[in-house]
């Protein structure tokens, strides 16, 4: 086996990683937890708020 | 205020520092950019002085646009989207701080050495090892502080954006560190420990994935958070996104070769180099489309909101450009455009258009945010809008005229006669680019303008907000 060999498995795993990829992003069980993640930006806005509240209050 | 004591809160103060600074340097980097431009239609307005030929000024130009205003903005929209969605207060204060003051002193230095003709030669590296080692030191800490917020996080999940954005550190650590090994012979001259073929090969392995990771897998980050939160409305396909990440940064690494079509560089790197360029179309329409997609069902913002404007349309520009890139990296169509304004048109392509039409949209969401208002609410809205349209026709204008220059060159320099003598001399063809180079100037000069407005409405909005925080605490 020459180093070419290798350098053709590198391809094959490389397929076999995109595939794996898709099947795990897309399987069904995933569905709802990532439309949760997808809206996780939406929940910390409290948090946003009272951090620009005391960053006016450090200030001053 | 006890709450604040008891539950997490954000910084940010750094935020708004590099997001200010950023704004800065876009209005300085820019102008420099105008000016270089300029000289190209009038060369004596380098007024014979040294310090502002083209040549020292151009490193100028794109070290400051690239690091200073590009850089300051993602180190901006960075910090502020590891703390929100890590709902954490970023790791470190200080070092965050350190980061910022660090960034800053590298771009002064830069823009000191870079006038003098201190350069170490290697496009978009020219800074030299002194300054290559603050640079060093600042990234790393940047790296400490960024995932050091990632693993102090509130949240079990993290957001996409902080997966671009993670990759963008990491990869620009390594391509900075290998690129720059070089052997000092004076404090201000260093010899690179490649030569040869390896060293073009090197600094094109760094090239092309500084565009790939710092103008590109950072934006991204920006795109995941600010789209999704100006439009309201969550990510297209969230799923898309996971695939998108893993596909861009598994396959931008190996494009690099695609600069170095017809050189000593061996034949079979050249032919990996272009089909590795064609196959990165696919997961860069992958994440435009997932951007772009974003708005589907909410379109009708894009009436009334000029910031939803400059994201979307930066997006058009990212897909444009990332079609074109490919298509250049053809060895034929190579062969045309190489070394024509073709490749600067390209550059400025995804610049204008995508990092800072993206950066803009990013900033004017995020300042309001981080001085106490509503995400958006800058001074003007109006100017808001002038900046998008001025940015969007000076874009137009200066890629226009860089594809006719670009393509004209090309057609000039290999036309030869029956007898196989050249048709054209190298002069005739600069002479027949002048047209082009000055629509180019006036692109520029739109551009710049926008910035302009972008700079007053920055700083209308931030003494704005001072104004009401010193009134709050009179009362």
């Amino acid at each position: 086996m020459d180093i070419n060999d290798v350098r053709g498995l590198g391809t094959v795993f490389a397929l076999i990683a995109f595939i794996g990829i898709i099947a795990w992003a897309y399987s069904s069980s995933r569905k709802t937890r990532f439309d949760d993640d997808a809206t996780m930006i939406f929940k910390d806005d409290d948090i946003a708020q009272r951090s620009a509240l005391a960053e006016t209050t450090k200030n001053d | 205020m006890s709450t604040a004591i008891e539950q997490p809160n954000y910084n940010y103060k750094v935020v708004k520092y590099f997001a200010i600074m950023a704004v800065v340097w876009g209005v300085v980097g820019m102008s420099i950019g105008v000016l270089i431009a300029s000289q190209l239609v009038w060369p004596e307005l380098n007024f014979d002085i040294q310090y502002l030929t083209f040549s020292r000024l151009r490193p100028l130009h794109t070290n400051a646009v690239i690091f200073a205003f590009g850089g300051c903005a993602l180190f901006a929209t960075s910090y502020y989207v590891v703390q929100r969605t890590c709902q954490t207060r970023i790791f470190s204060d200080s070092l965050a701080m350190f980061t910022f003051w660090g960034w800053q002193a590298i771009i002064v230095a830069a823009a000191i050495t870079l006038p003098m003709g201190l350069t170490s030669s290697k496009e978009y590296a020219e800074l030299e090892w002194p300054i290559d080692i603050l640079m060093e030191i600042v990234w790393i800490s940047y790296a400490i502080v960024f995932f050091g917020t990632i693993s102090k996080r509130n949240q079990p999940h993290i957001y996409v954006a902080n997966w671009f954005f993670g990759a963008f550190i990491l990869t620009i650590a390594v391509l900075h560190t290998f690129n720059s090994l070089a052997i000092p012979v004076s404090m201000w001259k260093s010899y690179s420990i490649y030569a040869g073929t390896i060293d073009a090969m090197v600094q094109w392995w760094y090239g092309h994935n500084a565009v790939g990771f710092f103008l590109t897998a950072g934006f991204l980050g920006m795109m995941y958070y600010f789209i999704p939160k100006q439009a309201e409305r969550p990510v297209y396909s969230y799923r898309l996104s996971i695939v998108h990440f893993w596909a861009l940064i598994s396959i931008y690494v190996w494009a690099g070769a695609h600069h170095l079509h017809y050189s000593a560089l061996p034949d079979w790197a050249q032919s990996a180099g272009m089909v590795m360029s064609l196959i990165l179309l696919a997961p860069s329409w992958g994440g435009m489309i997932n951007g772009m997609m974003t708005l589907s069902g909410a379109w009708h913002k894009l009436r009334t909101d000029p910031i939803l404007r400059f994201l979307v349309v930066s997006l058009s520009f990212y897909g444009m450009s990332t079609f074109e890139g490919p298509m250049m990296a053809i060895k034929t169509v190579n062969a045309l455009s190489h070394n024509t304004d073709w490749t600067i048109g390209h550059v400025h392509s995804g610049a204008l258009g995508w990092v800072a039409m993206i950066s803009f949209g990013a900033i004017y969401n995020l300042l309001p945010v981080v001085l106490g208002k509503k995400q958006g609410e800058m001074y003007s809205i109006k100017l808001i809008n002038i900046h998008f349209w001025l940015a969007t026709l000076g874009t137009v204008l200066y890629i226009c005229a860089m594809w006719v220059n670009g393509i004209m060159q090309g057609l000039m320099w290999r036309a030869v006669n029956a007898d196989g003598t050249l048709t054209y001399s190298f002069v005739e063809s600069l002479e027949a680019s002048y047209p082009g180079y000055f629509v180019r100037v006036v692109g520029g000069a739109f551009f710049l303008a926008g910035m302009l407005l972008m700079a007053y409405n920055t700083y209308k909005t931030v003494r704005g907000a001072h104004a009401e925080q010193a009134k709050l605490a009179q009362a």
